[in-house]
């Protein structure tokens, strides 16, 4: 998957190596580089970490080169619990989150790439306007034209549970940028996470809407580039399915024709 | 010098500053009342902090048992120890049962009875009868509440077409000579441009100051910077010694173990295999307030009955609960307890430690979301054009310690009060007065010349100290000598901040920058926080001071106000707490003492 990680037409060069002093546990991360002002092509830099001086994430490596070696390795991060769907990178070739993925989970160096295919601000900071912009189109919020009674709308647990899997997206986008229809029709394509978040709306009990929704999806681009290739739910660091999530609405659109 | 920023101009009735729970809130109900709101955040909004509240929203609903907001008050005012101002803590009570049906409206998942109601846990603190046993009123989506409310509300402003302002890095307050508060200056990360927001009210909804300290449940991203902005601004700052320290932080890794699994049964244990909060709380036990729970787990460390290889944390059994109720009502922290310590919660007990969580402290306001900025002879004062909201404000309705639960309301009834508010004060398309360009170009020299730092000191040193000090030096347990040794160290600590070094000095995606504002917006909530602890002799909730364990109603029955200078330094004045309620429905709740 790395050859894809590239931002059209750049190539990547070899760039600086900050060896480690007085040995320990040394492990080498390739950490992806790119600086919008400097005008040229981006690079790889290799960080030499004592793992014993060091926690035991992939994200806690990145905040030891950062505060150690090179201040200027930027990366976006916020609740390093798995949480809040900011540190998601191409680690070791897939897309996951740095803060879950341990270190010692990867063999030989780390390579820490931005997600693939989309544009890159700076360093493993992408551009994710495009799919923000995908996710506002889906209209993710709950339509519904019955009058709410004035206490809590009534929702059973088997009802609820039909949401599970599907609420708890983080929007890291993981899977999104690991789908090879993405890659090429993300343009026009919603891609894996999204759909799923269009599902989360169709699966609830209290959403009046799903008649709607279904015409907005039924659509060869918008919904039916997915080929099943499954790679958005072998990525996902939640262990969430949006793989089913799409057949589920490729089920109902059938079902109603 | 701060000519050569390109600088873009806006106008807007109303600047929220901030996009977790209460910076949404406030977004979207302004919004849908006509007035032109942008939000600037410098996450997107569903990366903000509120995303990782785990247990509950509290509000008296009565879906498992009989259940009262006047309850919910009494306990309020006992959590805070009396610290709360009264009139706030029955508007937020009184508020919540609405509240919580609102959020359902707006779609949020949350978990059910079988007669399909919104499910509700058992939280710390949380009694039915004023005191008598606990009580189920935490409204709970399984172990990520704040992830469905903070989701849902950024769905809401979606829907109401709100405009944001996403990676924008709010740096100073613009003020008019008269004190009121114009808007405020945001640095565009994506292309590096400079953004000045004019706004006839500006609100604050930026979260606490965690990441004051070395180990905390807080996100990198809780850095207090609102509350710093007000200070710049000569705002005091409120209450800042009173620091929550959440029983069950994952001992190593400081992530959160929500108080929720006690609410679900787990309970604590020493190394003598003894469940010591029976001891220490007979009534609520495992399930008394956060800085009764954190203290007696401090002692048992320290009289030698900690557990593992130090004898330096202890366990929290969550293994007889069965998978089951781990899976439907636990899975976060069950998925968190794997990943972070390796633990598999349905065989083993987690290992925890008491651990920073949550300021009750911040921008002094009133229960509508008013800055107050106290004079000699006006001491509830309105500070025009500026509100605070959420975790870096002090209505002040958690006083000296929080209940569980009562954050995330916090957050969605007073970023509603602020909207109700900002609708009264603001007419939709009022002409703006001049803006004070004096100030909009001090607050850009201030982030010309830390962009510019060319000391010898790299930020992460000096952060690492002050994280430091603040751990050891304003702890559970604290000291006069301790105290004042912290007083001195962080004296040290704003003096190296003259010799920092900035290394990155570009403008788009400037990280290195970022975390330099950042640290310098850190420093004033430490000093805040080190000085008005050292000030209070006395003990009152989170503020344990073993020099003078007693609380002290006579003399210390007031609000800590910590002003910041120009050079760091601090000086402490103080207001009185309200001693009144809202409204006749209930009658004021008189000081006794707190027994769980
Ligand atoms: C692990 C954990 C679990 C918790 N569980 C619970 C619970 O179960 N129940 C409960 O009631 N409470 C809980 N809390 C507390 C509660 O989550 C927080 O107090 C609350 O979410 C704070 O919300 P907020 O809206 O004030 O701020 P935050 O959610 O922290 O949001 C701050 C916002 O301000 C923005 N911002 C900050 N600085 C700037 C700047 N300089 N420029 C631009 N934007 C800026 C950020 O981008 C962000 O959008 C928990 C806290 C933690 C740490
Ligand atoms: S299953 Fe569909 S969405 Fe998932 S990776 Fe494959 S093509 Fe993409
Ligand atoms: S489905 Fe999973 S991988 Fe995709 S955005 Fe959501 S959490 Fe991330
Ligand atoms: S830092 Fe929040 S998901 Fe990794």
């Amino acid at each position: 998957m790395v050859e894809f990680t590239l931002p059209a037409n750049s190539k990547i060069t070899e760039g600086k190596t900050f060896k480690a002093t007085g040995g320990g546990n040394i492990k080498s991360f390739r950490v992806y580089r790119w600086d919008p002002d400097s005008g040229e092509t981006p690079r790889i830099d290799t960080f030499e970490v004592d793992l014993d001086k060091c926690g035991p994430m992939v994200l806690d490596a990145l905040i030891k080169i950062k505060n150690e070696i090179d201040p200027t390795l930027t990366f976006r991060r916020s609740c390093r619990e798995g949480v809040c769907g900011s540190c998601s990178f191409n680690i070791d070739g897939t897309n996951t989150l740095a803060c879950t993925k341990a270190i010692d989970e990867i063999k030989g160096d780390v390579k820490v790439y931005p997600l693939p295919h989309m544009p890159v601000i700076k360093d493993l900071v992408p551009d994710l306007n495009v799919p923000y912009a995908q996710y506002r189109s889906i209209e993710p919020w709950l339509q519904a034209d019955t009058q709410a009674p004035t206490t809590e709308r009534l929702q059973s647990p088997e009802e609820r549970d039909k949401l599970d899997g599907l609420w708890e997206c983080i929007l890291c986008f993981c899977c999104q940028t690991s789908c090879p229809s993405y890659w090429w029709n993300g343009d026009r394509y919603l891609g894996p996470a999204v759909l799923l978040q269009a599902y989360r709306w169709i699966a609830d009990s209290r959403d009046e809407a799903t008649g709607k929704r279904l015409d907005d999806l039924d659509d060869p681009y918008r919904l039916f580039r997915c080929h099943t290739i499954m790679n958005c739910t072998n990525t996902c660091p939640k262990g969430l399915n949006p793989g089913r999530a799409i057949a589920e609405i490729k089920k109902a659109l059938v079902q109603r024709r | 010098m701060p000519q050569s920023y390109e600088i873009v101009d806006h106008k807007y009735d109303v600047i929220v500053v901030g996009a977790g729970g209460a910076g949404l809130r406030a977004t979207l109900g302004m919004a849908s009342a006509g007035l032109k709101t942008a939000c600037i955040s410098k996450v997107f909004p569903t990366r903000s902090h509120t995303v990782a509240a785990q247990g509950g929203i509290g509000a008296s609903l009565g879906n498992m048992e009989e259940d009262n907001w006047k309850w919910h008050m009494y306990d309020t005012v006992k959590g805070a120890d009396w610290l709360g101002d009264q009139d706030a803590i029955e508007y937020m009570c009184r508020e919540a049962v609405p509240a919580i049906y609102e959020l359902e409206h707006f779609g949020v998942p949350f978990s059910r009875t079988d007669e399909g109601k919104i499910y509700q846990r058992p939280f710390g603190g949380h009694m039915a009868n004023f005191g008598e046993k606990p009580v189920q009123r935490a409204c709970a989506a399984a172990d990520r509440t704040g992830h469905a409310i903070l989701h849902t509300l950024y769905q809401q402003s979606l829907k109401n077409d709100a405009e944001f302002f996403i990676e924008y890095f709010a740096f100073d307050l613009i003020m008019d000579d008269d004190g009121t508060c114009q808007g405020v200056l945001a640095w565009n990360l994506d292309d590096g441009k400079m953004h000045r927001f004019q706004a006839h009210m500006t609100v604050l909804a930026t979260g606490g100051y965690g990441r004051a300290y070395f180990s905390a449940t807080s996100a990198h991203t809780c850095t207090g910077d609102g509350n710093a902005m007000a200070a710049r601004a000569g705002i005091p700052l409120q209450d800042q010694e009173f620091v929550q320290f959440h029983p069950t932080g994952i001992y190593g890794a400081g992530c959160l173990i929500t108080e929720g699994a006690r609410g679900e049964g787990g309970y604590l244990t020493n190394s003598k295999g003894e469940r010591f909060m029976e001891r220490y709380a007979p009534t609520a036990k495992d399930l008394a307030s956060r800085d009764v729970v954190s203290r007696a787990m401090t002692l048992e460390i320290r009289e030698g009955r900690g557990v593992g290889d130090h004898d330096d944390h202890i366990f929290l059994h969550l293994e007889h609960l069965g998978g089951e109720v781990l899976n439907k009502r636990l899975p976060g922290i069950t998925e968190t307890a794997r990943i972070f310590s390796g633990i598999d919660a349905t065989k083993e007990p987690l290992r925890v430690l008491p651990t920073v969580h949550y300021n009750m402290g911040g921008v002094p306001t009133n229960y509508r979301g008013e800055v107050i900025a106290p004079t000699a002879d006006e001491s509830d004062r309105v500070n025009p054009g500026l509100m605070a909201i959420g975790e870096c404000a002090s209505a002040s309705v958690h006083g000296a310690n929080r209940l569980g639960t009562n954050s995330l309301l916090d957050l969605v009834v007073f970023g509603r009060a602020a909207a109700i508010r900002a609708a009264e004060l603001v007419k939709p398309g009022a002409t703006f007065p001049p803006l004070n360009m004096a100030s909009a170009d001090k607050a850009l020299a201030r982030f010309d010349k830390v962009r510019h730092s060319s000391g010898e000191i790299p930020t992460a040193v000096i952060r690492d100290e002050l994280q430091r000090v603040m751990q050891n030096n304003a702890a559970v347990f604290r000291t006069s000598e301790v105290l004042k040794e912290g007083v001195e160290k962080l004296d040290d600590v704003t003096a190296k901040m003259t010799d920092v070094k900035v290394h990155d000095r570009s403008l788009i995606w400037n990280s290195d920058l970022v975390e330099t504002l950042e640290l310098t917006n850190l420093v004033p909530n430490a000093v805040a926080t080190m000085y008005s602890g050292e000030a209070r002799h006395e003990s009152r909730g989170a503020h344990a001071h073993e020099d003078y364990p007693d609380r002290d109603d006579k003399e210390w029955m007031k609000h800590s106000l910590a002003w910041i200078d120009e050079n760091g330094g601090c000086k402490m004045t103080y207001r009185p707490v309200h001693e009144y309620t809202l409204t006749d429905e209930v009658e004021y709740i008189v000081p006794k003492a707190r027994v769980y």
